[in-house]
């Protein structure tokens, strides 16, 4: 019969698989905007692993929440400087295809 | 009605949360455009949430959702408002290193998946306390206060240096481009 | 006063090198009071050198027990090196007549540079010349006697190039420098065996353990150390096959000549040989090379000096000649007779170099005698006085050559070796052919029109009469009847001469016969017809004489054949090996696996995320299969 459980590890194995998902896109994607919110997956896939240690591991403190908590702030922060800088790159090579930029060299 | 009982309610959410959840990661890589990308973010955004509420963490769910699903998917979109292109097809695809991304990234998962099996770690969820803004703020402002402040100050320079970034700059001190 | 000197004769050396320092640095913009200094600290030094001296002298206890101040200079390990002063009869007498010399031939220098831009920087060297040549004769040490050694190779080479504007003042200074380099390195290494094989550099430890060296080392080991030794004056001493620079030495103004030619420099080296008599003497080969070096040299100059026609030139071929004799001498054992030489070669060459100095002061830097003439009635101070000198070097008595050219003769005759005394009696003959050949053609026979010569000033006559006074009687102190010289300056045993009646008149003959000759030919004859005719018959050794057998030529063959032909060879390495292979070709796989490397350096960020995390999967699998402790080791490569 189907049991339908959870434990730590589906919260695990959610979160890999999501960290792998918006790895493939960070690797992958042209546009840096796409690029931009791949991160966001990423670090929420973070948070997944987080939390679901707060709850499993030291339910009584909240370390756990609090650094997920942390971890939204700098994303926050992180979103709004990466679109600054891509807007500027825009303004500037009136480009957001990465592949344009290959500068990263020598 | 046994089976009803033996079935966790929160067992159920979290395998359907999650199913969703990886679903809508996963158009967010695939669609093709850009502005359906965001929308699936946002989707996978709030699912998550839910997923944060299946693990008794109220309060970040609160934070996810109003941070990412508000703040960081509207910023976005108006990222890509300000990047004007007249049509909105073909704006997210895929660049050159598509496979080899995808072999890494199917390494990562597997590796990611045989380590958290193998850590082998097997502990029943505690007794979760109930008045958790209560805990979170204490310990935000007593024992994390200086991490706390810097965090405030990396907002408030994020938000200056983007200000500076998006800045329209001037003609003359254009970049040599 | 007389032991304050004794015991301090450091001051001897130093107060010419207060004199250098001072003019360097205080009086240089002041010619005048630069001269002064220069000559005022010589002396001085000559005042207490004298008293030293006469102290030495009076006590003979310092003829077997030299007086030594020493200290240590530095120590590394095994290795001590003194520093010291080493006062006996040998070096006091050496020093009183360094002394005496010096400072007649820096007041001559005062008239004989007047006018000259470089004036003060001239008595600067001079001073630093003769402190130099002091500490040498001084030294109680090797190591110290070599530094002393290289600083007068220094000043000869500053002193020699002194016209820097002239190309042949340079070109002399660099042969005379390179040449002495070149023997100088022999006797380094033959200082450092020393230092290796007995462990002291002091003269007088050194003494004592040669004295008994089979404790230390074989008889090979010996001879090679003592021909290393012997390579030093060789090249110091002018002596075959190292005496091409001294004749271009001439380049240098007339006092330097004197000073190089008379007095120090090249004297050094016969006194070094002296120095390492102990070495020399348990050698025999050793004595034998030096012996047969000595005599040839001494004949081999003489028959050079015989048709050269500028005055220094000759001069400089018969310094060659008279070092040639002090090494026969000391080659036969017999160091009394070869310091004897020394010092009464140093007046009477001093006297003949600053007289030739005047001539060409007088003259205006003609330097050929065949057009010179006459000389004496309008310079008769210079004149008499260089003709006093030439008494002297023909060994004509009872001027000072006499008695020590007999004093060698004697002890070539009494070592047995009848080859090596021959040799020394032709050289005796040549000698005074050669010196009255320059005499009559300056001095005597008609007056040239073009020249208008004159007397040259009171302080460059006063030199030339007082090294006549001693010229005349320097020997005195150590002919046979009255052997004063051999009780005090010696080798092994006080040294008695029996005279020699034989060889004594035998060697006035020979001086005379050589005078008569150059009389004939030279003055007598009034057209030099027979000189010329037999110049003419025998063209080939005239010109085998007159272009000093051609040794530069074949210095300059040697040098252009085989030395330029190795260093094409070397070039060539240098060129295709060094910098070809080495160089280029380490560049080129440099430059060629950047050039590969660069494909993987696309510039797109993206690209460099991918390998990134392939780095991280890679660090995750260490760390997670590996022990922590290995996969420490493994990520610091072993460091701990």
């Amino acid at each position: 019969m189907l049991t339908l459980t959870v434990s730590l590890y589906h919260y695990l194995i959610l979160s890999a698989v999501l960290f792998g998902i918006g790895l493939f896109g960070v690797l992958s994607k042209k546009n840096a905007i796409s690029v931009l919110i791949c991160i966001e997956l990423m670090l929420n896939a973070i948070n997944i692993n987080l939390v679901a240690f707060n709850k499993y591991m030291t339910p009584g403190d909240f370390v756990g929440q609090l650094f997920a908590i942390f971890v939204i702030t700098v994303a926050a922060a992180e979103v709004g400087v990466g679109l600054a800088i891509i807007i500027a790159i825009y303004r500037n090579k009136l480009s957001v295809n990465l592949d344009d930029f290959d500068w990263l060299k020598w | 009605m046994e089976l009803l009982n033996s079935i966790s309610w929160v067992a159920v959410s979290f395998h359907t949360l999650a199913a969703v959840v990886v679903i809508s990661a996963l158009l967010v890589v695939f669609s093709r455009n850009i502005v359906h990308s965001v929308f699936w973010l946002a989707a996978c955004f709030i699912s998550l949430a839910g997923v944060f509420m299946t693990l008794n963490a109220d309060f970040v769910a609160m934070v996810q959702v109003m941070v990412y699903a508000g703040a960081v998917c509207i910023m976005v979109v108006f990222a890509i408002m300000l990047i004007r292109r007249r049509d909105m097809g073909d704006t997210n695809l895929f660049n050159g290193q598509t496979v080899a991304a995808a072999g890494v990234v199917a390494l990562v998962i597997m590796l990611s998946g045989f380590l958290s099996f193998k850590s082998g770690v097997v502990v029943p969820p505690g007794p979760v306390p109930v008045n958790q803004v209560d805990s979170i703020a204490t310990a935000m402002l007593t024992k994390y206060v200086i991490p706390f402040e810097v965090a405030a100050l990396l907002l408030l320079v994020a938000l200056i240096g983007a200000i500076f970034l998006a800045k329209e700059v001037k003609a003359d001190a254009d970049s040599d481009s | 006063m007389v032991e304050f000197a004794l015991h301090n004769a450091w001051l001897v050396p130093l107060l010419p090198a207060l004199a250098f320092v001072i003019i360097i640095f205080l009086t240089k913009p002041w010619p005048a009071l630069s001269g002064l200094v220069s000559v005022g600290g010589m002396l001085t030094s000559c005042f207490f050198a004298s008293l030293a001296a006469y102290g030495v002298f009076t006590n003979h206890k310092y003829a077997e027990e030299p007086l030594v101040y020493a200290t240590r200079w530095f120590s590394a390990g095994d290795l001590k090196i003194d520093v010291g002063i080493q006062l006996d009869p040998t070096s006091a007498m050496m020093i009183f007549m360094v002394t005496l010399v010096s400072s007649l031939i820096f007041i001559y220098a005062t008239g004989y540079m007047k006018g000259d831009p470089g004036y003060s920087v001239f008595f600067s060297y001079l001073a630093l010349f003769g402190s130099s040549m002091l500490l040498l004769v001084l030294s109680s040490n090797l190591l110290q006697m070599f530094v002393a050694w290289e600083l007068v190779g220094l000043c000869s080479y500053l002193l020699i190039g002194f016209y820097t504007h002239k190309i042949s003042a340079r070109e002399a200074a660099k042969k005379a420098f390179v040449t002495c380099r070149v023997a100088d390195f022999g006797l380094l290494l033959g200082i450092l065996s020393l230092q290796i094989v007995f462990g002291t550099l002091n003269l007088t430890e050194l003494a004592e353990k040669i004295n008994n060296f089979d404790q230390y080392t074989t008889m090979g080991m010996m001879t090679l150390m003592a021909v290393l030794v012997f390579i030093g004056p060789i090249g110091k001493s002018g002596q075959f096959p190292l005496h091409v620079w001294l004749p271009d030495a001439m380049e240098g103004p007339t006092p330097v000549s004197a000073l190089i030619h008379a007095a120090t420099m090249v004297v050094a080296g016969v006194y070094l040989v002296g120095r390492m008599m102990f070495l020399f003497h348990e050698v025999p080969s050793a004595m034998e090379l030096v012996a047969i070096t000595g005599a040839f040299t001494a004949l081999f100059a003489a028959s050079i000096a015989i048709t050269q026609r500028e005055i220094k030139r000759i001069l400089a071929y018969s310094t060659v000649s008279q070092l040639g004799y002090m090494m026969l001498a000391l080659g036969v054992g017999s160091l009394t007779a070869s310091m004897f030489h020394l010092w009464t070669h140093a007046f009477f060459k001093a006297l003949m170099f600053l007289g030739a100095g005047s001539v060409l002061h007088a003259l205006h830097d003609k330097a050929d005698v065949w057009k010179m003439g006459g000389l004496i009635k309008k310079m008769p101070i210079t004149g008499y006085t260089f003709m006093i000198g030439c008494l002297a070097i023909a060994g004509i008595p009872p001027f000072a050559g006499f008695w020590s050219k007999d004093e060698i003769l004697l002890a070539a005759f009494d070592n047995g070796n009848y080859v090596l005394f021959t040799m020394a009696a032709i050289t005796a003959f040549m000698t005074a052919f050669y010196m009255w050949r320059l005499f009559f053609l300056a001095f005597m026979g008609e007056e040239k029109a073009e020249n208008h010569p004159h007397e040259s000033p009171w302080n460059m006559t006063l030199p030339l009469v007082v090294l006549a006074f001693f010229a005349t009687v320097g020997g005195l102190v150590g002919t046979p009847w009255a052997p004063v010289w051999g009780e005090w300056i010696f080798f092994g045993h006080p040294h008695h001469v029996e005279p020699n009646y034989l060889i004594m008149v035998g060697s006035v003959v020979l001086g005379m016969a050589g005078i008569y000759l150059a009389y004939t030919l030279y003055l007598a004859d009034k057209e030099k017809a027979r000189a010329h005719a037999l110049a003419k018959q025998y063209r080939f050794l005239h010109n085998l004489s007159f272009n000093k057998f051609y040794i530069d030529e074949i210095y300059l063959w040697f040098n252009h054949s085989i030395v330029d032909g190795a260093a094409r060879l070397f070039y060539l390495f240098d060129i295709y090996v060094v910098d070809g292979i080495l160089i280029n070709g380490i560049a080129a796989f440099t430059r060629l696996s950047g050039e590969g490397l660069r494909v993987a350096q696309t510039g797109r960020l993206q690209n460099y995320a991918l390998v990134f995390f392939l780095g991280v999967l890679a660090l995750a699998v260490v760390l997670a299969f590996t022990d922590p402790a290995t996969a420490f080791g493994l990520m610091t490569g072993g460091a701990k």
